[in-house]
């Protein structure tokens, strides 16, 4: 066989099973892109913007688990995509990237659309490749897939310059799939330990957080909290571990958790953290947090144990291994005394969702879009107040099915990341919460979204300013609200007229639960526009630095 | 002075390797104090010595360095290593 560089490329990129990239060509990529158009298998997303190509890729891994690709072209283009990287790297989502970049003999001499993705994508990736001749390709494009989801996943780069795609190469076979490696073998001796910690505890609390969902542990992870009747939190990433309406389930932990939730951790004597990495926003002052409590932590990246908090005992491996052979060391257990603290919790210092019955509050239309959706239902959202509400009050039921961004916190996630769900689960009614200041961040793909008509539906909170910088300055700054606030109004309903997607206005005539009943039955990309106030904080909330237990706002008044 | 401590590490051989390694004792805030590489037979692998300080976090900085996949081995030698005794007679 005799192809050039694209060919393989692509062809490499067919035998991996990859169907569907998003991206947008450009002088360094065109021929991958003249390759790609000659494709049968893959389906090419042209986006507005390439860190919207990014986290169409991030939407598709995040809903699959499996490795997606995205392309971009050298300079401004690869620039464009880092945020999208940093964001997977910080998530661990296997996203591969790959960069076209100016000729081998011209790197190095400023040229026009130069810059050094190999080097700006270092401390942003699990790993990255400069191709310097077409025979890496061979060993390169492989090597991306299996570094992307092998042991605790994370986003690749492969920076390739337009004479390696160009070249040609004459060769007999192809060369093997990129999989996932077999993780290092569980150790006995530590899962023994753990599982003994747990039969003693009094007071066990779980931890469960994104790397069960990685993992595909997610059932054997509501299995041990059976066994052993241990009341549950998760991280935000964790949400969907637990069906939200599980006895056991506490929900989300940290700055904006349930009072219940953190006073529960207060008073634990064994935290069994699982695919967590003790994040600050998760933990408060790491200090002070679980004062009472032994630690375990299991986790498949050894460099995480012991990094934020030192733990009692440890695992290290895959969670789903893990838990393989710690479940059948647990002791059935019925904790009826600790149970009936965490009840009493619960009543004393619940949950409060205000205007939960409303749908034009901020929550409302949250619980009444869930109440809407069905059960084939994916939700993303974007970064800020709205993120915060619908952690704390969408009734979760399954894996896979929550999307947001949460280590790095990235504002404009939500539209792109909804759109790479909807093509991952055409199916399924793909809802995206988001706010007036994140939608603005990524909104030209809503030219992709009605280009490829996905099913998603937009519910966008606008207070017309950034309510939860906002919500800092209001508590932490003397309510000096600078920069927060919006000086005049933008009309996004007739924005998105203009991008060609179905409206809906609360603002408007008619009745808010119709309107929003009809824009989830009707398929194709819909926005619906939720007007509401800058004064309603996102509550309960610790102060940025402060223990868990320091929490403001959210006090049951009944 | 700190107690100091050599990691010497197996690398592939490439250009990027070096920045990889001293990008991540960079941004994880870690100073190093020494550094020298040789390639191995002029081959594939390199050879790289890093002097540090044996602070708190020297464990979590192993670990991260183990996971660098370009890394093939990391070996810490606690009572020094002959490289850096070379290197000292230089300056």
């Amino acid at each position: 066989m005799k192809l050039s560089g694209a060919e393989i490329i692509i062809k490499l990129l067919e035998r991996q099973g990859i169907s569907t990239i998003a991206g947008i060509p450009g002088g360094a990529n065109l021929p991958m892109y003249d390759a790609l158009g000659k494709s049968e298998q893959i389906q090419h997303i042209l986006t507005r913007h390439e860190q919207g190509a990014g986290f169409i890729a991030q939407g598709m891994a995040r809903v699959t688990g499996k490795p997606a690709v995205f392309f971009a072209t050298s300079g401004p283009g690869a620039t464009n995509t880092l945020t999208a990287i940093a964001d997977a790297k910080l998530d661990s989502i296997p996203i591969i990237c790959i960069t076209g970049q100016v000729p081998l003999n011209m790197i190095g001499t400023d040229a026009f659309q130069e810059v050094d993705t190999y080097g700006l994508s270092v401390p942003i990736t699990k790993h990255n490749y400069l191709v310097r001749s077409i025979e890496e390709l061979f060993d390169v494009i492989p090597s991306a897939f299996r570094v992307a989801c092998s042991g605790r996943p994370g986003p690749v780069v492969v920076d390739i310059p337009k004479d390696v795609q160009t070249a040609m190469y004459e060769f007999e076979s192809w060369p093997e799939l990129g999989c996932r490696n077999d993780c290092t073998e569980v150790l006995g001796a530590e899962v023994r330990k753990a599982a003994k910690m747990m039969n003693e505890a009094q007071n066990p609390v779980l931890y469960l957080g994104g790397g069960v969902i990685q993992s595909g542990a997610s059932e054997q992870a509501v299995q041990m909290a059976e066994i052993g009747n241990m009341p549950t939190a998760t991280s935000l990433m964790g949400l969907g571990v637990i069906p939200s309406s599980h006895p056991l389930n506490l929900g989300m932990l940290g700055m904006h958790a349930a009072r219940y939730t953190n006073m529960a951790l207060e008073q634990c004597d064994l935290l069994i953290a699982v695919g967590v990495r003790f994040d600050d926003r998760a933990t408060g002052k790491v200090a002070e947090f679980c004062p009472q409590a032994k630690i375990i932590h299991i986790d498949i990246d050894p460099s995480e144990l012991d990094k934020i908090k030192t733990a009692h005992a440890s695992v290290t491996g895959d969670i789903a291994e893990v838990l393989k052979s710690l479940i059948p060391m647990l002791k059935s257990q019925d904790r009826s005394n600790w149970l009936d603290q965490i009840d009493s919790l619960k009543k004393e210092h619940p949950m409060i969702i205000p205007g939960a019955d409303n749908a034009t509050s901020p929550y409302g239309v949250i619980c009444k879009a869930a109440e809407l959706a069905g059960d084939d239902v994916i939700v993303c959202t974007d970064v800020g107040q709205h993120q915060m509400r619908t952690a704390q009050a969408y009734p979760f039921t399954k894996p896979r099915r929550w999307l947001t961004s949460g280590g790095l916190g990235t504002m404009g996630f939500g539209v792109p990341a909804a759109i790479g769900a909807a093509l991952a689960s055409p199916e399924s009614t793909v809802l995206c919460f988001t706010g007036d200041g994140s939608i603005m961040m990524n909104i030209q793909d809503l030219a992709t979204a009605m280009e490829n008509d996905v099913n998603i539906k937009i519910i966008l909170t606008n207070n017309n300013a950034l309510g939860l910088v906002r919500q800092q300055q209001d508590l932490f700054y003397g309510k000096r609200y600078y920069a927060s606030n919006y000086q005049k109004q933008v009309d996004f309903v007739t924005i998105a007229k203009g991008f060609g997607i179905a409206t809906y206005d609360f603002a408007g005539q008619g009745n808010p639960e119709e309107m929003l009943a009809e824009a989830l039955r009707k398929r194709g990309p819909a926005l619906i526009h939720v007007p509401i106030s800058a004064d309603e904080p996102v509550y309960p909330m610790v102060p940025p630095g402060a223990a868990n237990s320091e929490m403001i706002g959210g006090e049951n008044h009944a | 002075m700190p107690k100091q401590t050599v990691l010497e590490l197996t690398v592939n051989n490439h250009p990027g390797v070096m920045s990889h390694i001293c990008g991540l004792f960079a941004r994880r805030a870690y100073n190093v104090e020494g550094i020298a590489c040789m390639p191995v037979n002029g081959g594939k692998i390199s050879k790289i010595w890093l002097l540090v300080d044996v602070a708190q976090p020297l464990d979590q900085m192993v670990k991260q360095v183990d996971k660098l996949e370009d890394v093939i081995v990391v070996e810490r030698h606690d009572s020094g290593h002959e490289v850096f005794k070379g290197i000292a007679q230089l300056v």
